[in-house]
């Protein structure tokens, strides 16, 4: 992703999630997700059988 | 106080010592040095004082005290101290009530007889590796004072390598017990994944937090494991389980034992001095095997988007009311992970299930795998980038690069400090199966007897 597209990405998730931005700590936040999301890109890469259980089990 | 504390707590059972002289001996070797390695946010000298003379009243009864006695331990101020806010590196947390209650490792050490003398400076929240704090300052480095301790778990780094106490607690979600073990030239304890309560202590990642104990010899870290072990419903990840006690176990040697030298992706970006004191554990326990974990930078990038997230999720009130009380190193990768979608999140928890069937495969055949603890030794605090795998990088994030493959699935490793060249420690993680911490801490205890293993207190006093 381009950075204005990472941009209008912050832009629209914080405004839905109502966390407050000033302009300037922008450039830090989009440097971190821009990490964060290549990482989720590798995990999604991955493939996983459908029947795969996620790792967190909760019992009753 | 260099001495191991299951020495002095010898001393003191039998009466050689007293208590309240090792106490006092500690409270001032504290005011003497924290100002200038600032491990400690809070000391509990009443508190201690008043433990100190029922431990010697009771030796002078004859009643029988605990393995721990008169030891002096502090813990990571994210862990409850009873009439103390729980901090957990915080400004924000300074305005919580106090604790009503010690944590449970905390009574379970001092009913070992061990003595709580305080609350340790960390990283904010926990989502750190380098040990510095926006606003309580950086805990230092003992070896080099311009150094990073290492986080999250910074203050117990600096604290049990500056010889203020023998023993501290920490928590470890991604590395923050064996980072600062391995800058700060420490033994540091992760147990398996749900075999230690959390109960008590402010959570960061509730599906990869742990507890655990830095120490200065493999004998000190098995004595503190064995007094917290055991079944804690506060917490609902700890297991219902029958302690594994390993003390006595240490003493039996190391024949036997299969070992493995992690390849790939945990040799690729390590430092010489890394790579060399991976080489010189392997040379001291003669293994010449070698293993390759797979998909562990998979694994990586996994705990990395769970952390993230999870982390984002629990402050998020936090983050939409009180941003600018964050340190902004901390609050910008929170907002961050809030804006991750939610299906990498659910991947990487099913790929944290098909990667731990991979790894316990490779246990099949090893009984224990050695890595890098971190890729460097300590950095100069303040210091923002790095250079791995022959590009500079952002430093904070990646410090954890070899303990994140390894903790994301729970497996118990000991970090064991060695001497490198540059003149400054550097760790390596001993990794065992689950359940199986007494192969990693015999391990241990075998490099510090043949002496590959060694936590010299440095001179820090003229």
């Amino acid at each position: 992703m381009t950075d204005d597209q990472l941009d209008a990405f912050i832009l629209a998730g914080t405004a839905l999630l109502e966390l407050p931005i000033p302009p300037e700590w922008r450039p830090a936040i989009r440097s971190h997700l821009s990490v964060t999301l290549s990482h989720a890109r590798t995990v999604m890469a991955f493939p996983l059988p459908d029947d795969s259980d996620p790792a967190p089990v909760f019992s009753a | 106080m260099s001495a191991p504390a299951f020495r002095s707590a010898s001393g003191i059972a039998d009466g050689r010592l007293r208590a309240t002289d090792v106490l006092e001996a500690t409270l001032s070797r504290i005011d003497r040095l924290n100002p200038r390695l600032n491990a400690f946010t809070t000391v509990t000298a009443d508190r201690a004082r008043a433990q100190a003379a029922a431990i010697d009243a009771a030796v002078t009864a004859g009643r029988p005290v605990g393995p721990l006695a008169g030891v002096p331990f502090a813990v990571k101020n994210l862990i409850d101290i009873a009439g103390l806010p729980t901090l957990a590196g915080s400004k924000i947390n300074r305005g919580h009530p106090p604790a009503t209650a010690d944590a449970t490792l905390v009574t379970r050490l001092e009913d070992a007889g061990a003595i709580l003398v305080g609350a340790l400076n960390m990283g904010e929240y926990a989502y750190d590796f380098t040990g510095e704090n926006a606003h309580d300052g950086p805990s230092r480095n003992p070896h080099d004072l311009s150094r990073m301790s290492g986080g999250s778990s910074g203050g117990s780094g600096s604290a049990v390598g500056g010889g203020l106490v023998p023993l501290a607690l920490g928590s470890d979600t991604n590395g923050s017990i064996r980072v600062p073990s391995s800058f700060c030239g420490l033994f540091g304890l992760k147990p398996t994944y749900g075999r230690l309560s959390r109960a008590g202590s402010f959570p960061f990642v509730s599906s990869l937090d742990h507890l655990g104990p830095f120490a200065r010899s493999a004998e000190d870290l098995a004595l503190a494991y064995d007094a917290m072990q055991g079944h804690d419903p506060l917490d609902p990840v700890c297991v219902p389980r029958a302690p594994d006690l390993v003390t006595e176990a240490l003493h039996g040697g190391i024949g036997g034992l299969r070992i493995a030298v992690a390849s790939g992706y945990f040799r690729a970006g390590a430092s010489p001095e890394a790579l060399a004191a991976v080489d010189a554990v392997a040379a001291g326990l003669g293994v010449t095997r070698s293993i390759e974990i797979p998909e562990a930078a998979t694994a990586r990038a996994a705990a990395y988007v769970i952390t993230a997230t999870e982390g984002a999720a629990l402050h998020l009130d936090r983050l939409r009311t009180r941003p600018g009380d964050f340190d902004p190193d901390v609050r910008d990768r929170l907002i961050a992970g809030a804006l991750v979608p939610a299906v990498a999140v659910t991947r990487a928890q099913k790929f944290r299930r098909w990667y731990r069937a991979a790894v316990l495969r490779l246990f099949q055949d090893v009984d224990a795998i050695l890595a890098p603890a971190t890729p460097s030794v300590a950095p100069l605090i303040g210091q923002k980038t790095f250079v791995l795998n022959g590009v500079e990088v952002p430093l904070r994030p990646n410090i954890g690069i070899y303990t994140q493959p390894v903790s994301f699935i729970g497996l118990p490793v000991v970090a064991v400090p060695v001497p490198t060249s540059a003149g400054l420690p550097i760790g390596v993680q001993i990794i065992a199966a689950p359940w199986r911490e007494d192969v990693a801490l015999r391990i241990a205890y075998a490099l510090e007897a043949s002496g590959v293993a060694v936590a010299p207190v440095p001179a820090l006093e003229g």
